[in-house]
């Protein structure tokens, strides 16, 4: 089996869905002849042509608008927005076009489309190449959200995302692009939407994570295992919209405490909302309160960037103070 | 970008000096004066229905009948309607039953959007009417990209979309037409410019002297028309869709109108506007102009005029009373499309709801 990275995972599952279905198109910023800025779509447009992979004008709004005018007409798009902080001028079309329509047309209209985009800090980018707005998203009914954190998930998931009849907002976190890598089958496969996965399983306490925090956390899993004997289960939620409510309760159930990490940031992010729903769900199961390591409720920094982000000492004490409580 | 107001006939409805009328048979001229007046008369009785206070709100078209029923009129069946939220009469055109509409405004149990929007949003996917939504402009850049993925399936549909001269301001406005440029997408921009945005004047929208002319920088073709003359609309409008068809590319249409009535049921226009203004552009009423042109053709008649008008009258108060009967659609389906399938948490809040009006019921009875 093949050792790739995020980046190809992601284009691999491009590649294939392209050949199955002529209906999928994509478009976006550079992602023609130059194969995007990332190199995500490399490759694609010289495999098929200028009808099916094309560069757009430089206007978000422009790109998702008439995504979903191809989307309403049959076409499956798979439009990229270059950094997802660029993709605020597209909001009003994804939150109240494309999320709205099935629901506002009485299920006549759909916009099945998935909407890729680099996300999340970790790369010098400062405020403006590093946001995590996935909070925005997942606060929208109509959407899927999704993000994957290792190549073999991007492939499963992005395939699986370009077959849903919903508009799905595919978030890649960037500063795994090419840091993360795995093995992944050459062949198609598909990872369920809507299903989360124990990437660690453990028996003191839960850290409930997703995206390019997963690495994170399994690193402060380890180094609790072995400093402090803890045993710690980590999730990785993969899709955040809607989320897999079960595997974290039955996780909470056994363990007893929980340890939400995300790199957003705090206030209203979606650590806010898993710890609500497991207090709802699983009060007299907790041992002690759901402790949240996020990054801060700033704009995203660039000299402190990783003060910024949650990283494995912050995770650590957040794991100890659960344990201690 | 053409020079000029296209227009054929005069107030009077008689052909201008030099015009030559596009040559559409009796039986169409007919349908068209058919459904202008049945659009008049639509609106008027639901503006009242909502004054008595027995639906919540309604939008009208009066004065911009010929703006709209005209452009739709040069599409085939096949070719995509995306519309703003006062095109009611490119809907009946294509077919859209009088009850279909009575359900909507109502939001009933036969309502095709089961309940959910304010009244005027309707949308037909049968007929390639497009679902209607609240925000200024944010559907023409959908109209593009219906032409876009045409043009890329080798399709010969084309898309037209109507907005307002407001939505000209918009964001979505430019890139829908610059995207349409770019790609030379079969796409018709059809402004109605009815000179007013609730209550702001054309010129505090734009310092252009046209509206049509903001096609030259994107370099599609602009043609500013005559809005109350029918056959001058559908006449730009066919040329614009057979050039699309062509594969050479979008046109916008200033179709030059008139707000006869207010933006809706919410707003007071004599507060914001000079009432000899609205006496001047009644003398164009598109709707009487056309019906003394058929007159005029000998294509109509005052008797005949007086029979359609009772038919109509007939009509709309059949399907009202037809439609006010039906009770609200059952409360399970407020859960239901917004995904293809019920994810955990609305079947989770649906239940709440249940539990809260069987506790509500509960209450009532000690």
């Amino acid at each position: 089996m093949p050792t790739i990275n995020i980046i190809q995972a992601v284009n691999d599952a491009l590649r294939a869905e392209m050949k199955r279905d002529d209906r999928v198109v994509i478009m976006g910023e550079d992602v023609g002849k130059f194969g995007g800025v990332f190199r995500a779509t490399q490759g694609l447009f010289q495999e098929f042509g200028s009808d099916r992979v094309f560069d757009t004008p430089l206007a978000e709004a422009g790109i998702i608008g008439c995504a979903i005018g191809m989307a309403l007409y049959g076409l499956r798009p798979v439009p990229e927005i270059q950094f997802v902080d660029f993709i605020y001028p597209a909001f009003d079309q994804i939150v109240n076009e494309a999320a709205k329509m099935r629901y506002r047309s009485g299920g006549q209209f759909t916009c099945p489309m998935v909407i890729r985009a680099p996300s999340g800090g970790g790369i010098k980018g400062g405020l403006y190449h590093s946001q995590s707005p996935e909070t925005y998203f997942i606060h929208t009914a109509g959407l899927k959200v999704v993000m994957p954190s290792n190549p073999y998930d991007a492939k499963g998931l992005l395939i699986a995302s370009i077959r849903d009849d919903n508009p799905v907002i595919f978030l890649e976190p960037k500063s795994l692009y090419r840091a993360a890598r795995g093995e992944v089958p050459e062949e198609v496969y598909v990872i369920e939407l809507g299903k989360a996965k124990v990437v660690r399983e453990g028996e003191d306490i839960t850290v409930v994570t997703y995206g390019a925090m997963v690495r994170v956390a399994l690193e402060a899993a380890e180094t609790a295992a072995e400093e402090d004997q803890f045993s710690v289960e980590v999730i990785d939620m993969r899709t955040l919209l809607p989320y897999d409510i079960d595997t974290v309760i039955a996780s909470v159930k056994k363990t007893s405490r929980v340890v939400i990490v995300h790199e957003a940031p705090r206030t209203c992010g979606f650590g806010a909302e898993l710890s609500a729903t497991i207090s709802e769900k699983a009060l007299l199961h907790l041992q002690a309160p759901i402790f949240r390591v996020t990054g801060f409720d700033i704009p995203f920094p660039y000299t402190f960037e990783h003060h910024y982000l949650p990283n494995e000492t912050r995770i650590l004490k957040a794991l100890r103070d659960g344990m201690d409580f | 970008m053409s020079e000029g107001l296209v227009g054929f006939l005069d107030p009077e409805g008689k052909v201008l000096k030099g015009q030559k009328v596009p040559s559409l048979n009796r039986k169409d001229l007919l349908r068209l004066y058919r459904v202008m007046l049945l659009n008049r008369r639509v609106d008027e009785r639901m503006i009242t229905l909502q004054r008595q206070g027995r639906i919540g709100f309604y939008v009208g078209s009066m004065g911009e009948e010929a703006a709209i029923i005209g452009s739709a009129f040069a599409l085939k069946p096949k070719d995509w309607i995306i519309p703003c939220y006062r095109e009611l009469g490119a809907a009946l055109l294509r077919g859209f039953p009088l009850f279909d509409l009575c359900c909507q405004l109502f939001g009933n149990e036969q309502d095709a959007i089961k309940g959910r929007q304010m009244p005027n949003h309707y949308a037909s996917r049968k007929l390639r009417f497009g679902s209607i939504s609240s925000p200024v402009g944010n559907q023409i850049p959908h109209a593009t990209g219906i032409g876009l993925a045409a043009r890329l399936t080798g399709s010969k549909d084309v898309a037209l979309v109507y907005f307002g001269d407001g939505a000209t301001s918009e964001g979505d406005f430019h890139v829908a037409l610059n995207f349409a440029g770019v790609y030379k997408t079969s796409t018709i921009f059809l402004c109605r410019n009815n000179q007013w945005a609730i209550s702001v004047p054309r010129q505090f929208q734009t310092a252009s002297r046209t509206l049509a002319e903001k096609a030259t920088a994107y370099n599609i073709e602009g043609v500013e028309v005559d809005g109350n003359d029918i056959l001058a609309v559908y006449s730009v409008t066919r040329e614009a869709v057979d050039r699309a068809r062509r594969g050479e590319g979008a046109t916008l249409i200033e179709a030059v109108t008139y707000r006869q009535g207010g933006h809706s049921t919410s707003d007071d226009p004599r507060v914001y506007r000079d009432e000899k203004e609205v006496q001047e552009w009644l003398k164009k009423d598109p709707i009487s102009r056309f019906k003394s042109y058929l007159i005029n053709d000998g294509a109509w008649s005052e008797t005949k005029d007086a029979s359609l008008e009772e038919q109509i009258k007939d009509e709309i108060e059949v399907a009202l009373k037809k439609a006010e009967k039906i009770g609200p659609p059952c409360i399970d389906t407020m859960f239901e499309d917004v995904l293809d399938t019920v994810p955990w948490n609305l079947e989770e809040q649906r239940e709440e709801l249940r539990a809260s009006q069987e506790y509500e019921s509960v209450q009532q009875d000690r």
